[in-house]
């Protein structure tokens, strides 16, 4: 506590700073698109698998997306094998909001025949390993491989069967990039992307969802509460860093 | 016909929504306290259509016991909607929606509860949404505190919980499920009203910075007034009686 | 140095009832400047302590509280019993046992059946292990005879009286030999059914109404119309 006051972190950060961030996209050939994310020692891996299916009734015309989270037990000592937990669920549903919201995939554009056959999408996190913050490694994962990831094409017959020509691939209809950022508070110290020494002693952590400026999403967790001014100045906060982030991605990936 | 497009008038011009209420008002809410015999603790909550049974058991012993915290209790917490709560019947095991709702409500209540009277222990807070009509999360978050209250367990401030949407580019508090499937923001919101600490914040919509600030401006004041019908509710029992006595005894 | 309520108030959790130099009593907690309840119970203000009464919660147990206990299940040389809190207590097999019996050879149901109650003191206890307790003692030991009844612990206080003039008056009029348990377990046991009946009757009243102030009156009262009838 004594060196947060003082404006630096145990790892030798401050405040504000973000841990390295490496960003390897395209890295599993069997998946439509794929990214492996590092921050700092966290490291998750998002991949996108596409397949036909039949919409929802109430959304004859849009494409389906789901967005699924695992922890690991190799992540962490702490995970145990077996259904994603409270926190895995979370994650995976904090996640799908922020992408959702955003419309980061055009999901009208994935129509095939209208109420019978269009794409789905299935989004798949899995923490590999747990320092701290594993929602934004997460969520930067599962935004750099819907990125990147080149799906094949569909073709409906005259007799209206929809086939799919694997050899031909395109990107994913993209309508704009969500960024996520994970602020934690710390006594009466707000600081971004808490690792794991950070995460155990924090009393609430804030993530919210940013994009083009006005926030998507956001979720409260921990057991303290915040008051409305730290609230409004760690969104604040996080603002500035998902422009930092956002850089990253578009360098990473190449426009987009 | 894709959601967005449905003809659906979720605000009129002059400002009044589809059961009448402007912007800033809440549906009716009515709290009773002590409802359920068994239970430590109790309350049930109607918040226009929503209707909902809160029952908290504890502190008691924890199973299995390697789960226990040795300075502290543990709170735990199950949200449950009931298979007919919703228009179509859904069914009792627990959904993802369910099992994140039990978090982020667990969470909400966790920041008012003095958790280290009792180590070892565990509190358990078991919520049941009989009808669904928007907001179930904050009024569950209602009713739990005054269960917990009402069970005798020391807590540093009640929570009182109101949600935040968005229609037409308007601000609303308290939507119904109409509002929420057919708007364009659902911001659950809940607050220990007397230390004016945020215990749940989530946001699914977009919203710009100084619109948060004013849904969060908007929801902490309504947060107040909720605060006073939980009160009233704690109290009501005991005024009753108190009266009843006086009166009598004066005769 | 303002002090928003008054003694007899009924406060619940997170209601600010001071502001100032006041300190902290059972059931207040100071932050900043303000003074907040942590339960829903009734305000005391003496000398500058500011302290709630509460109305309901759990039996907490202390050191040297007369309590008593049901037993639930044996251990290989002591009984586990409920005290009507989340923590059980602990009763030693050899306060039960005659002076030359071995515990471990014994079964100590012949002496002590599950469902049977003792009336204990607590000896040991701090938050993070079981209660230990002991029935050697005067006015201990196991409950023969008469009727059980439970009554919320936080009232416990009330029932007594001060210095035990409640409890005594309804001991005094009923004729009922009465032992409150600080855990909200009380034993009556009185020449007749009618008595233990009429003893019971008014510490459900008490129970029921001890956040009204006046008690004391109406309880006599009470009595004395029942002598009567």
């Amino acid at each position: 506590m004594d060196l947060l006051s003082s404006g630096r972190r145990v790892d030798g950060r401050g405040l504000e700073d973000l841990r390295p961030v490496e960003i390897r996209c395209r890295s599993v050939k069997n998946a439509e698109g794929s990214a492996e994310v590092r921050l700092g020692k966290t490291l998750a891996i998002a991949g996108v698998k596409t397949s036909i299916g039949t919409p929802f009734a109430d959304t004859p015309d849009m494409g389906v997306m789901i967005v699924n989270a695992e922890f690991l037990p190799i992540a962490s000592p702490t995970f145990e094998p077996g259904p994603p937990d409270e926190n895995a669920i979370e994650l995976a549903r904090v996640i799908d909001r922020g992408l959702r919201r955003a419309e980061m995939i055009d999901l009208k554009q994935l129509c095939i025949v209208p109420g019978k056959a269009v794409w789905e999408v299935w989004i798949d996190i899995h923490a590999l390993n747990h320092d701290g913050n594993l929602m934004d490694a997460s969520a930067l994962a599962a935004v750099a491989a819907i990125l990147t990831a080149e799906v094949p094409k569909a073709m409906v017959n005259e007799k209206g069967e929809v086939t799919i020509n694997k050899s031909e691939r395109q990107r994913l209809p993209i309508k704009s990039i969500p960024i996520t950022v994970t602020m934690a508070k710390i006594g009466d110290k707000l600081v971004v992307d808490p690792n794991l020494d950070e995460e155990e002693v924090a009393d609430a952590f804030l993530t919210a969802t940013f994009v083009d400026d006005k926030v998507c999403a956001i979720q409260k967790r921990g057991e303290r509460g915040l008051t409305a001014e730290e609230t409004m100045k760690a969104l604040q906060i996080a603002r500035q860093k998902a422009h930092e982030l956002l850089k990253t991605v578009r360098e990473v990936v190449g426009g987009g | 016909m894709s959601i967005k497009s449905k003809e659906l008038t979720l605000i009129s011009p002059d400002g009044r929504r589809l059961d009448g209420r402007r912007p800033d008002e809440i549906r009716e809410l009515k709290i009773k306290a002590g409802i359920l015999e068994n239970a430590d603790g109790s309350a049930y909550v109607e918040q226009g259509n929503t209707k909902i049974y809160a029952a908290v058991y504890g502190p008691r012993e924890v199973h299995p016991r390697h789960l226990a915290l040795p300075n502290r209790a543990v709170i735990r917490c199950r949200y449950h909607m009931t298979p007919f709560s919703v228009e179509e019947r859904k069914s009792p095991a627990p959904t993802r929606r369910e099992i994140e709702l039990s978090k982020v409500i667990r969470e909400a209540l966790t920041p008012a509860i003095i958790v280290e009277q009792f180590p070892s222990s565990a509190i358990d807070v078991f919520i049941e949404v009989i009808n669904a009509d928007g907001s179930t999360r904050c009024a569950s978050i209602i009713a739990a505190s005054v269960a917990l209250a009402s069970a005798g367990i020391p807590m540093k401030d009640l929570v009182a919980a109101c949600s935040v949407g968005k229609i037409n580019g308007v601000l609303v508090l308290d939507v119904t499920d109409v509002e929420d499937k057919y708007g364009e923001v659902d911001m659950p919101f809940a607050m220990m009203p007397n230390r004016n600490e945020i215990t749940l914040l989530q946001l699914d919509g977009i919203l710009g910075p100084e619109e948060i600030e004013k849904a969060i401006s908007m929801a902490a004041k309504a947060c107040k007034e909720i605060y006073e019908k939980q009160k009233s509710a704690l109290k009501e029992r005991y005024i009753e009686l108190r009266k009843t006595v006086e009166e009598g005894f004066r005769t | 140095m303002p002090i928003y309520v008054k003694d007899w108030d009924l406060v619940v959790p997170g209601e600010v009832l001071a502001e100032g130099d006041y300190v902290a009593g059972p059931y207040v907690y100071k932050e900043g400047n303000k003074l907040f309840a942590t339960t829903i119970g009734i305000v005391e203000s003496r000398r500058g302590v500011i302290r709630v009464v509460p109305l309901q919660g759990p039996y907490i147990p202390k050191v040297g509280d007369v309590v008593i206990g049901i037993v639930v299940d044996y251990l290989p040389t002591a009984y586990l019993l409920d005290i009507n809190s989340f923590y059980k207590a602990i009763l030693q097999a050899t306060e039960v046992l005659p002076p030359q019996k071995n515990a471990l050879a014994e079964d100590l149901s012949k002496y002590l059946d599950i469902g049977e109650a003792v009336v204990c003191k607590v000896m040991r206890f701090d938050k993070y292990s079981d209660v230990v307790v002991s029935c050697k003692g005067k006015e201990l030991g196991k409950v023969t005879e008469g009727r059980l009844i439970k009554v919320s612990p936080a009232k416990i206080p009330r029932l007594i009286g001060r210095k035990g003039s409640m409890i005594n008056l309804i001991k005094k009029e009923t004729g009922c030999k009465i032992v409150i348990g600080q855990n909200g377990f009380i034993w009556i046991k009185g020449k007749d059914p009618a008595s233990e009946a009429l003893a019971e009757k008014v510490i459900r009243k008490i129970d029921q109404e001890a956040h009204i102030s006046g008690l004391t009156q109406r309880i006599q009262l009470m009595l004395q119309l029942e002598r009567r009838s």
